[in-house]
């Protein structure tokens, strides 16, 4: 498949959050103003592309040594790994970018997104560029649900009057529910 | 007598809190990835659900064996360790018995290991509490799990094939409704659900 083609896919069509339903307790639970939505967004989209590109080869070499059945473990230490790394290295270089996503790091490692996307992209045999092409996707498919589902919270919260039962976690499946009806939409895109 | 007093009992007070008071999905909206996504068939929603349980039982058990030798910074590894060898465990033995099942759950098995539930147990109670209990705590976020797993893949898998457990129980003009298959179905039925609880059991969240 075109990596072009894949990117897009997976932004609308295959959007991973929406249409695979992945990543939903934080999404949930950290969609109740913008503002976080945005930096729960920009942090999943840099976990799940940076543990792609190294699980690939890691994956490789696990193939290439007949021991692929300990996979599981293996990306799930590179995951914890790599969100302790990105902490520490952000707080030390890069206070900003540390104080706008860092707190939400901690919380990726137990993001069923960034452990989905490596284990997809063993099980469709997609080749390195296409594995970068897809991780990247994915993060920013992500990214848009989150927000979207954030920013119909944010406006439900000042016009709406729900019933009582329907308050709290209730409304926000039905909002995703209408939201993945219209990514049904964009079935055949690509 | 005996069973008047099995209600005062410690373990039914776990048991009945993990199945009913404090339900992981319908109440504390745990889990919700792998309980929508495998929901479609009831079949599915059943494999899914024993795997689950046993896994929770599992890794429970073995974080409360070796609770008191866990340094407390490296325990969310730790934790992840033990889970993910049990995961490994439920996807060989799906892998080779139920090999049809195993091919419909895809990658959803080993997203088990990021099932919020299994860490919020190991966590929130195994690691303060004995072997015994965690056992039975363990069973109970489970099952519970796996009740309402089922009762959202009935709904769908009768709206969307017309049929249960691969038995047709519509009549012959059932038209099946495509949505339910798909992501948007299962979004409706859990919330529907939930919203359906929560005014049963008149637990209320007051903000959006």
């Amino acid at each position: 498949m075109n990596v072009l083609e894949l990117f897009i896919s997976s932004i609308l069509n295959n959007n991973i959050a929406l249409v695979f339903i992945l990543g939903m307790c934080p999404l949930i639970a950290i969609s109740t103003s913008v503002k976080n939505a945005k930096g729960m967004g920009i942090a999943v989209v840099f976990v799940v592309t940076i543990t792609a590109v190294i699980n690939y080869p890691i994956y490789q070499l696990l193939l290439a040594t007949n021991t692929e059945f300990i996979s599981l473990i293996v990306f799930i230490i590179t995951i914890a790994a790599v969100v302790q790394l990105l902490e520490i290295f952000l707080e030390k270089f890069s206070p900003r970018l540390y104080n706008a996503f860092g707190i939400f790091l901690p919380l990726i490692t137990v993001n069923c997104v960034v452990l989905a996307v490596s284990l997809f992209f063993v099980n469709r045999d997609y080749t390195f560029v296409e594995t970068v092409s897809f991780s990247f996707g994915s993060g920013v498919g992500w990214m848009i649900a989150i927000i979207l589902v954030a920013g119909l919270r944010e406006k439900l919260a000042k016009i709406s009057n729900p019933p009582k039962g329907l308050r709290g976690k209730a409304i926000v499946f039905i909002i995703l529910g209408i939201l993945a009806l219209a990514f049904m939409g964009f079935t055949g895109l690509v | 007598m005996k069973l008047i007093r099995i209600k005062y009992k410690k373990w039914f007070n776990i048991f009945k809190d993990g199945i009913a008071t404090s339900n992981p999905i319908a109440i504390a909206v745990l889990g919700i990835c792998s309980a929508l996504a495998v929901s479609n068939r009831v079949e599915n929603a059943i494999a899914m659900g024993l795997g689950v349980t046993f896994v929770v039982m599992a890794s429970s058990a073995t974080v409360s064996l070796i609770r008191n030798f866990i340094p407390g910074k490296v325990r969310m590894v730790t934790y992840m360790v033990i889970i993910s060898t049990f995961v490994i465990i439920v996807q060989l033995f799906l892998q080779s018995y139920f090999p049809q099942i195993a091919d419909s759950l895809d990658a959803y098995v080993g997203l088990i290991i990021t099932n919020c539930i299994v860490m919020g147990r190991a966590e929130a109670f195994a690691a303060k509490n004995p072997v015994k209990y965690s056992l039975i705590d363990g069973a109970a976020s489970g099952l519970g799990y796996a009740l309402v797993l089922v009762a959202v893949a009935s709904v769908r898998e009768i709206l969307a094939f017309g049929t249960f457990l691969g038995t047709r129980v519509v009549g012959p003009d059932w038209i099946n409704w495509v949505a339910m298959t798909m992501a948007p179905g299962g979004f409706f039925v859990l919330g529907l659900m939930i919203w359906g609880i929560r005014v049963l059991t008149k637990n209320y969240e007051t903000n959006i």
